[in-house]
């Protein structure tokens, strides 16, 4: 690798060189600049990771070096020069043969990155039709290895398939084999692998490092996840509100950080420690799950036999007083459908959930009532699971009206909540879109304690989060759990958010339970071959956070046996 | 396509039983309105006596009990006989074959303006969203909406028929002037002219605001971003990517008014004076001609499941996710 930047070196020109870039915002943002004086380089063989939170500018950027820019949208000041040319500077026709032909890019999404009514070796033959002169069956060969090259199974059969027929995994490689296609210098990778679960994650990064290495491309790879990072970058540049802070060698930014921002953001990576206790198994349990079952029925109709999954089998779990439960699991191994289950949104098939020795299935509907509030719910995405049309304030006080609040006395109540969970009172009389995502997420907690329930299912609750604030609301969620002796079922699909507020882990894969037990054995000890893997794929592994950055009271948590 | 075919025809043993349903329906509503034929005729013959109503009901079987009434029309509907009209002396089927000719020629060829001239506006307002052609074909669409049907038509024949004298005001054809061939067919073009355009105005707006609306969201959607960082060219973004996702909503509403067709032109072909379907139900209402208005319901209800069939089957065309399934 050092050889190769060597060469281009000598001849002065980089891959790809930006300076000075300006990008305005249209009047009324909330700040005058996307980016602001924006100064790198990126060369051949090279992983240049661009890491920063939400609104940072760096999308921003990469649509720019793409021109890819919204219309509403300028670079006002400064250059992006690609092997020496002006890219801003070309007219529509050749940026055009640029995009896609020398730069391509891969998108976080990609379930909704290819077009569905499109068979994806279509999809990829439009590139090599607008980029090369090859002819239908040379493209069509063409097609084949390629979709071969990113290791997905059968190509030619596959290459037929519409996008809704694959995994999210096998839509990243085929939007990967695309941008490809016609060998270009550039990959611009805007969070590629986010929207992964774990294993799969780790299977499409090395894929990346793969054709990397192979084609000696230059990979501007943009992510806000520091494990990723320390996965695959070989230089890395921090940004925020806009503006460049950092940029260094992999090795320098991760393990020696210089800018106060650079640190806070690892110090805000969830990472594993080995602190909790073996909690106590002797205190009273509040929920226990014994044997349930459940089975979906997908599709199908009165002539033809659906598509069954086991979303279910013989789950069983016990949450006591004061314990957090972690339910770790990739995405459709069943993990939500237990906490569906728990909170009556679900029946199962089969099996029992007891909430203080009442089987809560064998209840009516208006016997199942009082124990509604007594179990509550947080949801993943705090921007859809809170009604836009409602005050904050209603939002929190329709729980305890519906069981027979006063009024007054509800919103008095809520307003000590907002406070509870870091925001003001007068946040009651606003709308849940005055409100950040952070913020958002304790209003949905909020509402969730106003029933002053005894336990508390978290589906996912701080996945739709950048790193610091996810780490502010796990901070939250510890602090109540102490003040108000709440239990919780926390479920996740990060191992690491688990390690860092779980006693208990539970392991799903496929509906069923495959290992449970102290957070501790399981991370430290893990039985099962599903777990082991699991861990195996959280990405930084290998690297340590730090000593000076990660402050001692995230490292050694304090004794949970206190309160 | 052996798949295709054993839909089409597992929904077609559905549709029969289905417009079998809304024959009996449609019997009770009929003989549910206050009056009856016999009434109504011996009213206009200014014979209103109770024998001579009793005569006329005897005659045309009314005064048998409901329920043998309803079995004597669902046994001749099954066989294909549709009944015979008393008050124009003619069978059922003679008389809506004479009509369908002008009332389907009329509202096809409007539909399909409609459907065309409003994706292709919607789509062109779209992609210049905000700017002043995008205003003008939201105005101009929208009034075309909002004007009631038979004002526009009285205004175009005031300005195209009366004032400038290019087209015929009403009916299908010159009377009287005895075209043959090419001569005829151009005529009878002629007179479709005005009455086809008021009516497919009023389509073409609910199309080019649903297409419009629709392009918009596609247009946001992360494939479109994708197949630009392909570097494709615009005209290929909007056709092959955008166009295509954004029609589905058009087909769904176009498969619904597809189905109304038939009805949907009493207005124009009275304005017009076509005789068509429309005319026929209008005067078979007033004068409670029931088997001609059992007939003309039976056919727009066949019209509608043809046509719910047929969008099922374009969807599914479309759009590869959607499976035809029984």
């Amino acid at each position: 690798m050092t050889t190769d930047i060597k060469a281009d070196m000598k001849a002065d020109t980089h891959l790809l060189d930006v300076r000075g870039l300006t990008i305005n915002l249209p009047p009324g943002a909330d700040r005058p600049f996307a980016v602001e004086d924006l100064t790198f380089t990126l060369d051949h063989g090279e992983i240049l990771c661009v890491v920063g939170e939400s609104g940072s500018g760096k999308s921003m950027t990469a649509h720019a070096v793409m021109g890819l820019l919204p219309k509403a949208v300028k670079v006002s000041a400064g250059g992006i020069r690609h092997q020496g040319t002006d890219v801003l500077s070309l007219p529509e026709r050749d940026q055009r043969a640029l995009r896609g032909g020398r730069i391509s890019m891969i998108f976080q999404e990609p379930m909704t990155a290819l077009n569905p009514l499109m068979r994806v070796g279509d999809q990829i033959d439009e590139v090599l039709r607008y980029h090369t002169t090859l002819s239908r069956a040379a493209r069509r060969a063409r097609v084949v290895e390629l979709l071969a090259s990113v290791g997905l199974p059968d190509p030619d059969h596959l290459r037929r398939s519409y996008p809704f027929r694959l995994s999210g995994g096998q839509r990243q490689r085929v939007m990967i084999a695309m941008a490809l296609a016609v060998e270009p210098d550039i990959l611009i990778a805007d969070e590629p692998t986010t929207a992964l679960d774990v294993t799969t994650q780790k299977q499409i990064l090395e894929l990346i490092r793969e054709v990397q290495a192979k084609r000696r491309m230059g990979v501007m790879f943009i992510t806000h996840d520091f494990g990723v990072v320390a996965e695959i970058a070989h230089r890395v540049a921090v940004m925020q509100k806009g503006k460049l802070v950092e940029i260094g060698p992999a090795s320098e930014v991760l393990n020696r950080p210089k800018h106060p921002y650079t640190r806070q953001l690892i110090a805000a990576v969830p990472h594993l420690i080995e602190h909790r206790e073996d909690f106590t198994r002797e205190r009273k349990p509040v929920l226990t799950a014994e044997g349930v079952n459940k089975t979906f029925h997908i599709g199908g109709s009165m002539f033809r036999p659906g598509r069954t999954v086991v979303a279910g089998n013989n789950l069983s779990l016990t949450i006591h007083e004061g314990e957090t439960v972690g339910l770790v699991g990739e995405s459709g191994s069943g993990k939500s459908t237990l906490g569906r289950s728990i909170v009556g949104l679900i029946k199962p098939d089969s099996g029992k959930i007891l909430f203080e020795g009442v089987d809560l299935l064998s209840l009516s509907r208006p016997a199942f009532r009082p124990y509604r509030r007594h179990v509550q719910m947080v949801f993943q995405d705090p921007y859809a699971s809170l009604n836009p049309r409602h005050t904050v304030g209603d939002i929190i006080t329709q729980g305890p009206v519906a069981f027979g609040e006063d009024r007054k006395r509800a919103l008095d109540k809520a307003k000590d909540l907002l406070k509870l969970v870091g925001l003001d009172a007068s946040a009651a009389d606003r709308f849940p879109h005055e409100f950040s995502g952070g913020q958002r997420q304790r209003i949905s907690i909020a509402r969730a304690l106003a029933l002053e329930p005894k336990l508390l299912i978290a589906d996912e609750p701080v996945s739709a989060l950048d790193v610091s604030v996810q780490a502010q609301v796990l901070d939250l969620l510890e602090d109540l759990r102490h003040r108000l002796n709440l239990s919780m079922l926390f479920i996740t699909h990060d191992l690491r958010v688990a390690a860092q507020i779980c006693d208990t882990i539970a392991v799903m894969q496929k509906g069923s339970i495959v290992e449970i037990g102290p957070a501790r054995e399981v991370f430290g000890n893990p039985q099962h071959a599903y777990t082991r893997q699991l861990l195996d794929a959280i990405p930084g592994k290998g690297w340590t956070l730090p000593e000076d950055v990660v402050p001692a009271s995230r490292r050694h948590a304090p004794v949970r046996n206190s309160a | 396509m052996p798949r295709i075919a054993a839909f089409v025809s597992q929904r077609l043993i559905k549709a029969v039983f289905v417009v079998l349903a809304i024959a009996v329906f449609n019997f009770f509503l009929v003989h549910a309105a206050p009056g009856d034929p016999a009434q109504v005729m011996a009213g206009e013959a200014g014979a209103a006596d109770a024998q001579f109503v009793e005569q006329l009901r005897q005659q045309f079987g009314l005064d048998r009990p409901m329920i043998e009434q309803l079995g004597t029309y669902m046994g001749k509907v099954v066989q294909g006989d549709l009944g015979f009209s008393y008050r124009q002396q003619r069978p059922v089927f003679d008389l809506l074959m004479d009509r369908l000719p002008v009332t389907l020629s009329l509202t096809l060829t409007a539909f399909v303006l409609a459907l065309i001239g409003g994706v292709a506006l919607g789509t062109l307002a779209a992609m210049r969203a905000g700017t002043w052609s995008d205003t003008a074909i939201t105005v101009v669409g929208l009034t075309a909406y909002a004007t009631p049907i038979f004002w526009i038509g009285l205004m175009l024949i005031l300005l195209f028929s009366v004032n400038l004298g290019w087209l015929p005001a009403f009916g299908t054809e010159t009377i009287g002037a005895g075209y043959t061939g090419w001569e005829a067919f151009l005529d009878r073009v002629k007179h479709l002219v005005l009455p086809v355009t008021t009516l497919a105005l009023f389509y073409m707006a609910v199309y080019t605001r649903l297409t419009r609306a629709s392009i918009l969201e596609v247009r946001d959607m992360d494939f479109v971003k994708t197949a630009r960082a392909k570097g494709l060219p615009e005209w290929r973004i909007v056709s092959v990517h955008v166009l295509r996702n954004a029609i589905l909503p058009v087909i769904t509403v176009a498969g619904f008014q597809a189905g109304h067709l038939i009805g949907g032109s009493i207005l124009i072909e009275t304005v017009f004076a076509l005789p068509g379907i429309g005319r026929l139900a209008f005067e078979a209402v007033l004068q409670r001609d029931y088997q001609v208005l059992l007939g003309i319901f039976l056919l727009t209800s066949v019209v509608v499941v043809i046509f719910n069939l047929l969008t099922d089957l374009i969807y599914s065309l479309v759009d590869p996710r959607i499976e035809v399934a029984p």
